[in-house]
């Protein structure tokens, strides 16, 4: 076992413990193992002994930002959709935050989805998670039966055969083009930080994709989905897919078939990826989460490259930062967000 | 009718030879390293690895989508509909390697979709040539729900993989003479031995005798509805539509039109009780609003009510499901607890 | 492609709509009077008081909607709509003589052939839920003799929120039928009962002997008229509500309206009251 993991895991369930025994939350979101091999499940400790389930590996690969509003909501008592919140302090939840899951945190805060006074944030630096599809690629897809993971490196195991496999080379891609691996709004720490990282080519996968013809590049994205069974795994599992009603869903007006014909299917990644831009910190639970090995954060790291192109800026690194998507300066080149004749003023 | 045989060398041949009459659908490699259902032309775009394909065999009987009817989109203009039932496609198909599990669910899902004539004629469109499994994943538990791994519900053929050859066994009438004329020979001495060493290979069961079905029909509906485990399943839940698209008995659906290109068509295509809408009210009431609602409709669904109108679970215990959820919902373990209660 | 010697479930018959009339002053529930195209599907129909049918709207979709009319008026069938959703508000903006597509008869209907012959009838509803019954009051009046005692129970929030208001007029006239009308408020020109349907169930106080009470309306209506019921004497087993649920299929596959075990489309939408206490209160 990674010493590593192991002592994350025994920090995680002692600080858990605490908060929960000492009633600072009602709640801690954190994650369980999984009945496979490489699947982790994120998981509600609601009593101090349900900690002892707590564990962390490199394979906690979903956003636990994702679950937040929900659970918070669960602890608030129950009432009617217009009914006003109760007088007094509401139930928090303790939660763990990598940098990226950190920063989902202050997109949340920023958009109204949750209130800072109401989490409590354990910060872990992130090593990188490893991406299960690439484990299977490096045993040709045979099956898994167990991965035990130490520091550097994974020993996999399936029927008749054992392999290692250096941790580093099956990191997912996006943790791999990570920069911001530290967790930026935090109220506890485990561990060490690692002080940001260095990547010598960050959008290297993107300028690829940018580099080719726009046939070829039609392409390579008609493909890229041509898997897609519409089961939004990759939508759900995304902290900023927050809408009531997602317009692929809607059906006053409809938008988009539901069925899996190729240009809905297209329209409903295209739109969604948009729909994320300026918003999306890379986390990668999209491409993670989806069952048919679709690489849709191609599509959303791509906005993330424009957005810091245009706006020099980047998703949930600041509180006090404006979003650049609901943003107006005067100096903006379009001015069709201004009464003709009339200067608007700065927000 | 005996069983016969065909040496593995014969195998690609005889694929030629039936891909003159019938589209063939096989297990193949995909792109991105696992096995799907595929157009196989010869034994090179065959792939009979151990485990199920990635998706389910549902997508031949329960395509997505279907058309219903056509109609016409000038229809309140013209003060008329117009419907059209779509024609039939002349050639059939051959489902070539499917295994125990899925070919288990076209039995299953025939339970709810007796008067349905499309998939009936989906049915009689597809001929189902299975492949016993002589090696099961971990994710594999077709035993603890009534199949095995040389369970031969749902095929027209069922077929062994033995060293050198593969056994052909007809088990519908349309098998027969499926079979019949296809140039394959009699079954060796040797061969019937290597079948009868095949059947040790199955998925451990849940518990030695235990039949789950029965177990289930006899608890109390409001005891396993109220169960304090739900809230734990569900906490983790996307409410994606991973698991029930994947499911080869999940086969809900909805229906819709579409106006397209001059044409309009009324289509149905998977649905998934995961989803918030599929029970929302045009009022805004919505009965299962709650994830917890959601994720215990479909295991209830599938544990309970489905035995208690049909008989069998609703479950081939594929495996699907449990690996391919994003976050390890494990229908097994929702197994054991129900057997707790 | 279907399957040649099946019935087409999904195919709707092709029938127009002959009359519009409507119903209450918010203009939001219209009756529609439907005819079929051909004579043969016109043959072809029969149907018992509360099932209903699919209406469909080329482009639009289906909708499930109670049949409003009694299988003993022969030539026609009605649909009381509220506009809510996509399709039923295309379908307020249809026109007389415009194509539309029916299919059914759906689900099971109330027993009026059945467990209802012999006894008296009660039939309590409030708002729009009135439809089917007004189809099986115009059932049970058809054939008179074969029932005892009818009692009508009949609500809305305002006089003008009323359906089918020439009828009531008539019925109210009738000397083999007690109508009790009300409204939820007093409200200008109405002289009749003022009071929730529940209160005014509880006045009235039908006798549980030898009889059944069919009962349609909103949820929390349901939940206030069987206390009063049920402090005279009422069992869960003499009552029959009638369930809704979003449907898509109509006959119990696409896994929509289940509530619990059972399909509200094709195992209902009515049930007995003691049926449904055994149910999740998933509709």
């Amino acid at each position: 076992m990674s010493t590593i993991n192991e002592k994350i895991t025994t920090e995680i369930r002692k600080v858990a413990k605490e908060l929960l025994e000492k009633d600072e939350v009602a709640a801690f979101l954190g994650y369980t193992e999984g009945t496979v091999p490489m699947v982790m499940k994120p998981f509600v400790a609601r009593r101090p002994e349900d900690v002892e389930k707590l564990f962390w590996n490199s394979f906690c690969v979903l956003n636990l930002a994702n679950y937040l509003p929900l659970v918070l909501q669960s602890l608030e008592p129950p009432r009617r959709p217009n009914d006003p919140l109760p007088e007094g302090p509401l139930p928090r939840v303790g939660v763990l935050a990598t940098g990226c899951w950190s920063r989902n945190m202050v997109v949340q805060i920023k958009e109204n989805q949750i209130e800072r006074e109401r989490v409590i944030i354990v910060g872990i630096s992130s090593r990188g998670m490893v991406d299960r599809k690439k484990v299977q690629a490096q045993v040709d897809h045979l099956e898994i039966t167990e991965v035990i993971e130490e520091d550097h490196k994974l020993i996999v195991k399936g029927p008749g055969f054992t392999k290692e496999i250096n941790r580093w080379d099956v990191v997912r891609d996006n943790c791999k083009s990570c920069v911001h691996p530290d967790p930026v709004i935090y109220d506890e720490v485990i561990g060490d930080f690692s002080g940001g990282r260095q990547v010598p080519k960050r959008f290297g996968d993107i300028q690829e994709i940018e580099d080719m013809d726009i046939e070829e590049r039609w392409k390579w994205f008609q493909e890229e989905i041509s898997s897609c069974i519409r089961c939004y795994a990759c939508r759900n599992a995304c902290p900023l897919c927050y809408c009531p009603t997602c317009f692929v869903d809607d059906s006053r007006p409809q938008w988009v078939g539901k069925s899996i014909d190729k240009t809905d299917t297209a329209l409903f990644h295209i739109l969604r990826a948009f729909h994320c831009a300026g918003r999306c910190t890379d986390c990668g639970a999209c491409e993670s989460a989806c069952p048919m090995g679709i690489r849709m954060r191609l599509f959303t790291k791509k906005l993330y490259k424009d957005c810091m192109e245009l706006y020099g800026f980047e998703p949930g690194l600041r509180i006090d930062e404006p979003l650049p998507l609901t943003t107006f300066k005067l100096e903006d080149p379009q001015d069709y967000i201004l009464q003709q004749g009339q200067k608007g003023e700065e927000k | 009718m005996k069983p016969l045989a065909l040496f593995k060398s014969e195998l690609d041949g005889f694929l030629k030879e039936l891909s003159r009459d019938y589209d063939i659908f096989g297990p193949k490699r995909q792109k991105k390293g696992y096995l799907d259902w595929g157009e196989i032309e010869g034994l090179s775009d065959l792939d009979l690895s151990p485990g199920v394909t990635k998706t389910s065999i549902k997508s031949f009987f329960l395509p997505q989508p279907e058309v219903l009817f056509e109609f016409s989109t000038r229809a309140r203009e013209e003060r008329a509909f117009r419907l059209k039932e779509p024609k039939c496609p002349d050639r059939k198909r051959v489902l070539f390697g499917v295994r125990p599990c899925d070919a288990r669910s076209i039995y299953l899902n025939s339970m709810p979709y007796k008067d349905d004539c499309y998939f009936q004629k989906n049915i009689e469109r597809n001929i189902v040539i299975g492949l016993f499994c002589k090696a099961h994943l971990s994710t594999c538990f077709c035993t603890w729900v009534g199949g095995s791994p040389t369970s031969t519900d749902g095929m027209d053929i069922g077929v062994y993989e033995l060293e050198d050859s593969f056994i052909f066994l007809p088990f519908s009438q349309r098998g027969q003479e499926f079979l019949r004329d296809k140039g394959l020979r009699e079954i060796g001495q040797k061969e019937e031995e290597q079948i009868d060493a095949y059947k040790n290979h199955a998925p451990e069961g849940i518990s030695e005798g235990v039949d789950i079905a029965k177990e289930f029909s006899q608890k109390s509906l409001f005891d396993l509805y109220d169960a304090r485990f739900w809230q734990e399943v569900t906490d983790p839940c996307l409410n994606c539509g991973t698991c029930t698209f994947l499911c080869p008995t999940c086969y809900c659906f909805d229906i819709q039109d579409e106006v397209l290109r001059g044409k309009g068509r009324r289509i149905r295509y998977w649905d998934s009780c995961m989803f918030p809408l599929f029970t929302l009210h045009a009022s805004g009431h919505n009965p299962r609003g709650e994830k917890v609602k959601r994720v215990r409709n479909r295991f209830m669904h599938k544990l309970k009510y489905f035995p208690d109108r049909f008989g069998p679970i609703s479950c081939v215990g594929c495996g699907r499901c449990v690996r391919d959820c994003p976050v390890s919902i494990d229908i097994r373990q929702v197994i054991r607890q129900f057997l707790e209660i | 492609m279907c399957k040649e010697q099946m019935k087409n479930i999904y195919l709707p018959y092709e029938a127009r709509i002959e009359d519009i009339k409507v119903e209450t002053e918010d203009g939001n529930l219209k009756t529609y009077r439907i005819v079929f195209e051909k004579d043969e599907d016109k043959r072809n129909w029969s149907h018992v008081p509360g099932q209903f049918a699919m209406l469909s709207i080329a482009g639009k979709g289906e909708i499930p909607i109670g049949i409003a009319s009694s299988p003993t008026e022969k030539d026609f069938l009605l649909f009381t709509v509220n506009r809510a959703g996509v399709v039923t508000t295309a379908l307020h903006k249809m026109d007389k003589g415009e194509p539309i597509g029916v299919r059914g008869p759906l689900g099971n209907g109330f027993p009026v052939d059945g467990e209802l012959k012999g006894k008296n009838i009660v039939i309590i509803a409030g708002g729009f839920a009135f439809t089917t019954l007004r189809a099986t009051l115009i059932y049970l009046l058809e054939n008179r003799s074969d029932y005892g005692k009818i009692t009508v129970i009949y609500g809305a929030r305002t006089p003008g929120m009323l359906l089918y208001k020439d009828e009531l007029k008539s019925w109210q006239e009738r000397d083999d039928l007690e109508c009790h009308i009300t409204v939820d408020r007093e409200a200008p020109g109405w002289d009749g009962l003022v009071g929730f349907v529940p209160t005014i169930a509880g006045q009235v106080k039908p006798s549980p002997e030898n009889s059944a009470a069919l009962i349609c309306g909103p949820p929390i209506m349901i939940k206030f008229t069987m206390p009063p019921l049920e402090e005279i004497g009422w069992k869960d087993d003499q009552v029959y509500l009638s369930l809704e649920n979003r449907m898509k299929c109509g006959v119990g596959i696409c896994g929509h309206c289940n509530v619990g075990p059972v399909y509200v489309c094709k195992d209902g939408p009515v049930f007995k009251r003691s049926e449904v206490q055994k149910l999740p209160v998933e509709f």
